[in-house]
């Protein structure tokens, strides 16, 4: 799923203090999964910016929506009929979500309530990990399915570095040594005679190096 | 012989070869690298001069080199992948070969999260094995890594890094056998203060015939105090410092603690020179470079070959 933080209270404050009507968007899907964006943290939000104002006796209207995919034009449709009713969005869900109001609504103003972190997976509860970066090519077929792209500090095809200490990262001891992730499954899966063979360098073409992408289905097109 | 590099052809005779390094300073500061490189004189084969070490901004690695090319001494040019892509990079070398660097030396490089600008994107568009590969295409098969030709080859004879005090340890000589399939020709290891650690690891190297394949040079940092010792072992990630070691360094008073920590680097060196397949020394004294000339001569390793 796709991650994402609550920005810091004060940079939203900062954002909605010249606006009066605000309309809080939130999204059913990765933000609620990971507990950032959906209805809850919505309501939760609403109730503290709306105490906040008051306290600044500026009190401020907030209209609470949580859209079933913000990221689908499909669902951000249905703000047609309440989006005049606000001065300004905030929205809560991920950053595709958030450019989505906005180019659908040109002449509203639309402000992110998260940090959108990145692609990962729920480790336990209450904490998730990076797992995924999107590079367009996917190499955990040969890398015995754990992606050192997303999960060495230093993106090594061919690790791990000198820095590898009883299983962590040398840049933060919380962090596992992806190479040492591979080279135990490499072990378990009686395969490590593929650790020889050199990864060669990558062509950044499919990940960002290509500039912006762009999936073109024909067949659903 | 693949390039006129004079560590290669010091080690091609079969002689122990000795380089040391000079970490450029942190300003426009030409006459420090002058200095430093003028105590290495006559001491060593060849010259690292670290790049941006420990993610610190310094001045680069490449005009350091030159400074020290045209003092007439054989400067090594380290490169790290972290903050260069692999246009820059292959730039970089044909302008150092252009300027008559011919000895490199390839690396991932410290991640930014040690040094001043930890707030800096890291590059890391390839790897240090990647980085091998593609010094040995430019050189051999006269092309860039994008594939295009390459007018003016640049013949540099390649180096790269090897620890064999990180972890897996099972993995170490493993990774050094995916250095060789790369292209490298030299090695100059991590800081070596665990002997019985290195020979297990040199044992694992010439079992694969490794040793055979490219040169091995050990590592030898001197420690100036029990502080030093210490630091090492604990905040340096990679570094294996044995307790003995540490003890022996505490149990001297602290006005001869350096001197120990040339002894124990002298004793390292003869022990070394002893085990198969070690070509030569890399003798890291970290703002220490006058001291680089004594260790040589104690180690019996002045004068250094002509050849």
């Amino acid at each position: 799923m796709i991650t994402a933080e609550r920005k810091p209270m004060e940079e939203l404050i900062a954002y909605l203090r010249p606006f009066r009507r605000i309309l809080l968007l939130g999204c059913n899907e990765c933000v609620t999964v990971c507990a950032a964006g959906g209805r809850k943290e919505v309501g939760l939000l609403s109730s503290a910016l709306q105490m906040r104002f008051a306290k600044e006796g500026k009190p401020i209207e907030i209209e609470e929506i949580t859209l079933e995919r913000q990221c689908d034009p499909e669902y951000v449709e249905e703000l047609v009929s309440r989006i005049d009713q606000a001065d300004a969005v905030m929205s809560m869900a991920c950053g595709c979500g958030i450019q989505e109001v906005a180019r659908r609504f040109q002449d509203k103003p639309v402000f992110p309530a998260v940090n959108t972190t990145f692609m990962g997976a729920s480790e336990r509860q209450g904490v998730w990990a990076e797992r995924c970066q999107g590079c367009g090519n996917c190499v955990l077929g040969v890398t015995a399915g754990v992606c050192p792209i997303a999960r060495c500090s230093k993106q090594l095809l061919n690790g791990p570095c000198g820095g590898s200490t009883k299983g962590k990262c040398e840049v933060d001891p919380d962090i596992d040594c992806a190479w040492q992730l591979i080279w135990d499954r490499l072990k378990a899966l009686g395969m490590t005679e593929q650790y020889e063979e050199n990864i060669p360098a990558k062509d950044w073409r499919t990940g960002r190096g290509g500039g912006p992408r762009k999936i073109v289905r024909e067949d659903l097109a | 012989m693949k390039t006129e590099s004079i560590l290669e052809k010091i080690l091609a005779a079969g002689h122990l070869a000795v380089t040391s390094e000079c970490g450029p300073p942190r300003g426009a500061l030409p006459d420090k690298v002058r200095e430093k490189a003028e105590m290495l004189r006559g001491s060593v084969d060849g010259i690292n001069v670290t790049d941006n070490q420990t993610a610190m901004v310094r001045m680069s690695s490449l005009a350091a080199c030159i400074i020290i090319r045209q003092m007439g001494l054989n400067p090594i040019l380290q490169m790290v992948s972290r903050d260069r892509n692999r246009l820059a990079m292959q730039s970089d070398i044909i302008g150092a070969y252009s300027f008559g660097i011919d000895t490199m030396l390839c690396l991932s490089g410290d991640h930014p999260r040690f040094g001043d600008h930890p707030m800096a994107a890291n590059v890391h568009d390839i790897d240090s094995v990647q980085m091998l590969d593609m010094v040995r295409t430019m050189r051999d098969e006269g092309k860039f890594q994008g594939g295009d030709k390459l007018d003016g080859p640049p013949k540099m004879f390649i180096g790269a890094a090897a620890n064999p005090f990180a972890d897996p340890f099972e993995l170490r000589v493993a990774r050094l056998a995916k250095k060789v399939n790369a292209g490298v020709d030299f090695i100059q290891t991590q800081c070596i203060y665990n002997l019985d650690k290195f020979e297990l690891w040199m044992q694992g190297v010439r079992d694969r015939g490794l040793d055979e394949k490219v040169a091995i040079m050990a590592g030898i940092t001197p420690m100036k105090s029990v502080g030093m010792a210490r630091y090492m072992k604990n905040k340096v990630p990679g570094m294996d410092v044995p307790d003995e070691l540490i003890k022996r360094m505490a149990g001297v008073p602290k006005e001869k603690q350096a001197e120990e920590g040339i002894k124990i680097c002298v004793e390292s060196i003869q022990r070394l020179k002893e085990v198969k397949g070690v070509r030569g020394f890399h003798i890291m004294a970290i703002e220490w470079e006058q001291k680089v000339p004594e260790i040589m001569e104690r180690a019996g390793l002045l004068p250094r070959p002509q050849v």
